[in-house]
């Protein structure tokens, strides 16, 4: 599958919804501008292009959330170079969670310690892949107003991928649909 | 001690205890007779035919016909260790990484051991040479296999985690860092079992072997240690090498996880 080409500007703090049905190539995209898979075109950010910029300084600060996070050591600690304690008691976690089992944690918990992973890097723009597709609906709000906060506070602009309408009601600025490899602006 | 000396009808009655065991099989119904008889032809014939290679490289001495030995060596254990991986890298690159750390490991280590332990006059009289080649290259081809095996497939299998890694800004080095941490012990554990055990739970078979032929056991036991640093040390810089090129090449120059640059073998 291909995608067309795809012209899409995100401006400094705004939320923009994507769906499309699925295989449609929205985590694609969204991976191609992770520069996770190999692709055509270029993206910029604040006026400076991917390709000359080193790919892991590129992914640090263009973040991706998928919906299902990833840990590879026993304990959560480890997994965090840095630890923001207000973004911590925001979530709900105590200080003990650095000790915690990763194969203990609930879903919710795992969810809302990789956004906080995430954001501990303090990434410029975040791109979310069905963050809150395995949660409940507390913990569904809980992580999107902690994104809303993030990038209002930090105009960040997100590129959140979600199916569910009432989220995207939420937290949208706007909407976007993919369709046929194009993209597809829907005006409410 | 001079050795005692075989005779072929030695050699038929030792063959006759491999035939009674097929016998046995086909009573038992094992199914096992056919293996069991084709793979002792094969010990006959292929050791029959190393031997005559080796009387004639012996007599000959000459380096160039040494140096081809050694490199038909080194690409059949290239292409075994390429053969032992359920995962390979497409392209030449499955056989190359494979060979490459073949020779770093046991070409230089029997190269150091020529020139420098054993300092012959000439350096690469082949009965000393091929025997100790063949012996790096049969151990250190374990263990690269086994962590070249152990890498691919597991980059195969924690793709998730691996790409987890990359999306959170680390470099593709970190990001597999504990994948090929895990494949070097795993490559490492038969050597350093054999130098555990050694002596202990078993006598090596080139130890053995000298005494067997008349040497004094602690020349013998000196030669043997020597193998076996020289296995060990050749194991650990071939897993090495063998590991760094085949993550780098599991990653492309934008560091992005390529797992389309495998194939199952299966």
């Amino acid at each position: 599958m291909r995608l067309a080409s795809i012209c899409l500007q995100l401006a400094a703090g705004e939320c923009v919804c994507l769906s499309g049905a699925s295989g449609s190539g929205k985590s694609m995209l969204l991976r191609a501008v992770a520069d996770l898979d190999p692709h055509q075109g270029d993206v910029l950010l604040d006026g400076q292009p991917c390709s000359q910029m080193p790919a892991h300084d590129w992914r640090r600060q263009v973040a991706m959330l998928a919906a299902e996070s990833q840990w590879w050591f026993d304990v959560v600690g480890p997994h965090f170079e840095q630890v923001d304690h207000a973004l911590l008691s925001a979530l709900g976690f105590g200080a003990e969670v650095m000790e915690w089992q990763v194969a203990r944690l609930s879903s919710g918990e795992r969810q809302r310690l990789a956004l906080l992973r995430l954001l501990s890097h303090q990434p410029k723009v975040l791109l979310l892949d069905e963050p809150t597709a395995n949660l409940d609906y507390d913990n569904t709000l809980r992580i999107e107003h902690l994104i809303k906060t993030y990038s209002t506070e930090q105009q960040a602009p997100v590129l959140w991928i979600s199916h569910d309408a009432a989220q995207i009601a939420r937290v949208a600025d706007r909407y976007v649909v993919i369709d046929g490899g194009r993209l597809r602006q829907v005006v409410p | 001690m001079t050795p005692m000396i075989l005779s072929w009808w030695d050699i038929a009655l030792a063959a006759l205890l491999v035939i009674a065991l097929a016998g046995l099989s086909f009573w038992q119904r094992l199914a096992l007779e056919r293996q069991i008889l084709i793979a002792g032809s094969r010990t006959i014939i292929q050791l029959v035919l190393v031997g005559y290679v080796l009387t004639l490289l012996f007599k000959e001495a000459a380096w160039p016909w040494i140096a081809l030995m050694a490199t038909v060596m080194l690409a059949v254990a290239g292409y075994e260790v390429m053969a032992r991986q359920k995962r390979r890298l497409v392209g030449g690159w499955g056989y190359g990484i494979g060979t490459a750390s073949m020779f770093v490991s046991s070409f230089t280590l029997t190269l150091f051991a020529l020139l420098v332990l054993i300092g012959n006059e000439p350096w690469y009289q082949p009965q000393y040479a091929i025997p100790l080649l063949g012996m790096m290259l049969g151990n250190t081809m374990n263990s690269i296999a086994i962590c070249l095996d152990r890498l691919l497939n597991g980059a195969w299998q924690q793709r998730a985690v691996i790409e987890a890694r990359l999306m959170l800004g680390q470099h593709w080095q970190q990001a597999i860092s504990e994948l090929r941490r895990d494949a070097m012990r795993a490559g490492m554990i038969p050597a350093i079992n054999g130098m555990a055990a050694v002596g202990v739970v078993s006598l090596p078979g080139m130890m053995t072997g000298q005494i067997l032929a008349g040497a004094e056991p602690m020349q013998a036991v000196k030669y043997q240690i020597i193998i076996m640093f020289l296995i060990a040390a050749g194991a650990g810089f071939g897993a090495l090498v063998a590991l760094h090129l085949g993550a780098r090449r599991l990653f492309d120059e934008r560091q992005r996880l390529r797992l389309e640059r495998l194939r199952n073998a299966e």
